[in-house]
């Protein structure tokens, strides 16, 4: 910095310095666009209709309906509607966006989706652009070079009313992803065993840049997902710098610059890279070629492992020994071949066409396993249109999985998407806390590849041995055939006799990660 | 909001680390449109039996709870969701401040701006505080100091944020006095780069 040299964080922070920060002062910045939706937007709304003030920038505002909206079909064919509460939230949103001009995709609009998935897809996450939302999850556009982060309930009205925010600089920190990811191991992947190494609150402060030439390597839909789970590190946001694939990637969307203006930003987007040299206050390293399909054992997305790992013993840590006790699970023993009882692959880290298509790819030809219920949630309307159009969701429906309306559902909870008490999931979202997706539920995360696998299996399993299982189509019915046996889920978590789960494998570390959590 | 200077309170210990606002707010009572009675949803998920009736043994079920405004926790508490809803219902529960070691960035805004203070102490000083539950505390907002017997402990923060705890300033007043400055960004920067419809 001194010498010139910035970082993309430095350079989408000074151009949008409304003032500088000082001893005495956060800096006031400017908010480029702001996603707006039902859950933490109404008592805002509340502040400034208390205060008489009006919404400063409706024309950088855009709102939309996705936590607390049921993702189900009715008997009509058509989106249940939210009920008691929820509806509520729903018609203050209605109300608010019209007293105050603000532009909504609500449900049953062709644009309506989860805000992380509607904000790029319509091409309004701008690299170089400052974006906030009431939502942590807000880090997953900064796949763009957008310096995006979430946001409380009062920020949401300070955004409203001045369309600025009162913020300290985050630090920088810089996490080199180098090598080529082998097949069956994704984006999701990368950040689980990222976010494994660092723990939960390894990124307090900071903002990361991805980098590197994995990270090049990934496609938008991998980037957001990385970009994503930011905050389950403790980092309120994610960057990776654009490039030919993030131009390509925006090009001819609704509201991406076009024309001339799109020449314009374009030559300005190429100035947005780190400068070689730039200084990072912190650096990691992460070599991809050497990572496998993870999974989270525990409840914290730090709590990660291999898919073929055992699960970690406590060695004396509370967090880890309550986490144990509320997964019922026991150290020493793999995950791989545990039966699951619900698959869920949708959320605003997974629920992209290409995550869908990944998901396809292990579910055509193959049946969810008898006993499991596997839901399907795209994240957005156009996610949905296109995924029927290319027929994804036949091999879905064929499959057995329940094919929805487009929302975050099971992800949190909000609305009748929920596990049971002791119900375990396989899920695509971000967060495996007690209780997440229903209360006494618990959740192991992972790839929708890894997800869609232990579908088929009715068990975790290990996506490229289900993949390489092909020309075994008629496993409806018969999880295990091919791919060796169910572990039932017994009282004290063992596994029977004679089980062919290969233990020296699921020994496999991780580049040294142990899968603490501090 | 209203000023914050000094709070006194006895304490009461929540030894878990990376507590995240779905333990202390669980979603399913996001669905509100308002910042009130939320203290029943504060911790529901370890603080209520299914049927309703106070958990046995959760720390916030305790008879020496009772009056508590100070809450002693682990390390990186209030990971997770944005959802300010978390320091609404700790305030609801009674509570005025959280003793920590590591807060997450979103809830220690969220707290600030609710004049909730986050304090956060050195592992020591902490892990006297976890040893014995019920202590008497003194949080000194104006020094940044914690205290209890003859025990100080430092705590940060930021001078803005103490000048708003102790003026009860709320930000948005002090953003809108900035009229002037974001007026003069906007004419520079120009028209959004879209047209929304």
């Amino acid at each position: 910095m001194e010498d010139g040299r910035r970082t993309l964080l430095d350079k989408i922070w000074d151009a949008h310095l409304v003032s500088a920060e000082t001893e005495e002062t956060p800096a006031v910045l400017y908010v480029d666009l702001h996603l707006v939706h039902e859950v933490t937007s109404p008592q805002a709304f509340s502040d400034l209709r208390a205060r008489g003030l009006r919404v400063r920038r409706p024309d950088r505002t855009v709102a939309t309906m996705d936590h607390a909206i049921p993702t189900r079909t009715g008997s009509d064919g058509r989106r249940a509607p939210a009920e008691g509460a929820a509806a509520e939230q729903v018609s203050a949103l209605e109300r608010n966006c019209r007293d105050y001009g603000v532009t909504l995709y609500p449900v049953g609009d062709e644009r309506q989706g989860i805000v992380h998935v509607i904000g790029p897809e319509l091409g309004l996450t701008h690299p170089g652009s400052t974006i906030v939302c009431g939502d942590s999850h807000t880090s997953t556009h900064g796949a763009f070079g957008a310096l995006a982060f979430g946001i409380g309930t009062s920020e949401v009205g300070h955004v409203l009313a001045t369309q600025c925010l009162l913020q300290r600089r985050p630090r920088t920190f810089a996490v080199e992803i180098d090598g080529t990811l082998a097949d069956g191991v994704t984006a999701k992947d990368v950040i689980l065993a990222l976010i494994a190494r660092m723990g939960t609150g390894g990124a307090t402060g900071h903002a990361l840049e991805y980098r590197g030439a994995a990270v090049r390597s990934l496609s938008m839909e991998g980037r957001m997902t990385v970009c994503n789970m930011s905050i389950e590190a403790g980092a309120r946001a994610g960057l990776v710098a654009p490039d030919e694939t993030t131009f390509s990637w925006l090009a001819g969307r609704p509201f991406a610059p076009a024309g001339p203006a799109w020449d314009e930003a374009l030559a300005r987007w190429r100035t947005l890279p780190t400068d070689d040299g730039a200084v990072f206050d912190r650096r990691e390293s992460l070599d991809a070629s050497s990572l496998e399909p993870m999974i989270t054992w525990g409840t914290s997305p730090g709590m990660g492992m291999p898919v073929r790992g055992v699960v970690p013993a406590p060695d004396g840590d509370a967090s880890r020994e309550k986490a144990l006790r509320y997964m019922g699970l026991e150290p020493g023993r793999p995950l791989l071949g545990r039966k699951v009882d619900v698959v869920f692959i949708g959320s605003c880290t997974n629920s992209r066409l290409s995550d869908l298509r990944e998901a396809a790819r292990v579910l055509r030809g193959r049946r969810v396993a008898t006993g499991v219920r596997a839901l399907v949630v795209p994240g957005s309307e156009k996610v949905k249109k296109q995924a029927e159009a290319e027929g994804l969701d036949r091999v879905f429906r064929e499959a057995g999985a329940e094919w929805r309306e487009a929302g975050c559902s099971m992800c949190l909870a909000m609305n009748d998407d929920r596990l049971e008490p002791g119900q375990y999931a396989v899920s695509t979202s971000n967060r495996n806390f007690e209780g997440r997706q229903g209360p006494g539920g618990r959740t192991f995360l992972a790839s929708p590849l890894t997800a869609a696998a232990s579908a088929v299996r009715g068990a975790v399993a290990d996506p490229r041995e289900v993949l390489s299982s092909r020309g075994a189509p008629s496993l409806a019915g018969d999880e295990g055939s091919a791919i060796g046996p169910v572990i039932p889920r017994d009282s004290d978590g063992t596994s029977p006799e004679g089980s062919a789960i290969p233990a020296e494998r699921g020994q496999t570390k991780l580049l040294g990660t142990t899968g603490r959590t501090r | 909001m209203k000023p914050v200077r000094l709070i006194r309170s006895n304490t009461v210990v929540l030894p878990v680390d990376n507590v995240d606002t779905d333990q202390i707010i669980p979603a399913r009572f996001l669905v509100t449109t308002s910042r009130e009675g939320l203290g029943k949803a504060l911790f529901a998920d370890w603080r209520w039996e299914k049927d309703g009736r106070p958990r046995e043994g959760f720390v916030l079920n305790r008879p020496e709870a009772e009056g508590a405004r100070v809450l002693v926790a682990g390390r990186n508490f209030g990971c997770g969701s944005s959802r300010e809803h978390a320091v609404w219902a700790l305030q609801a529960g009674g509570f005025e401040a959280v003793v920590s070691t590591a807060f997450a960035d979103i809830f220690r805004g969220n707290a600030l701006k609710n004049g909730f203070v986050p304090v956060q102490v050195d592992e020591s000083a902490h892990a006297r505080l976890v040893e014995a539950p019920g202590t008497e505390v003194a949080i000194d907002v104006e020094a940044g100091v914690l205290s209890f017997g003859a025990r100080r402990a430092s705590f940060p923060l930021e001078p803005f944020a103490r000048y708003c705890l102790r003026s009860g300033l709320d930000e948005l007043a002090f953003l809108l006095s900035k009229e002037r400055a974001i007026a003069a960004y906007e004419a520079k920067a120009g028209p959004a780069p879209w047209r929304l419809s």
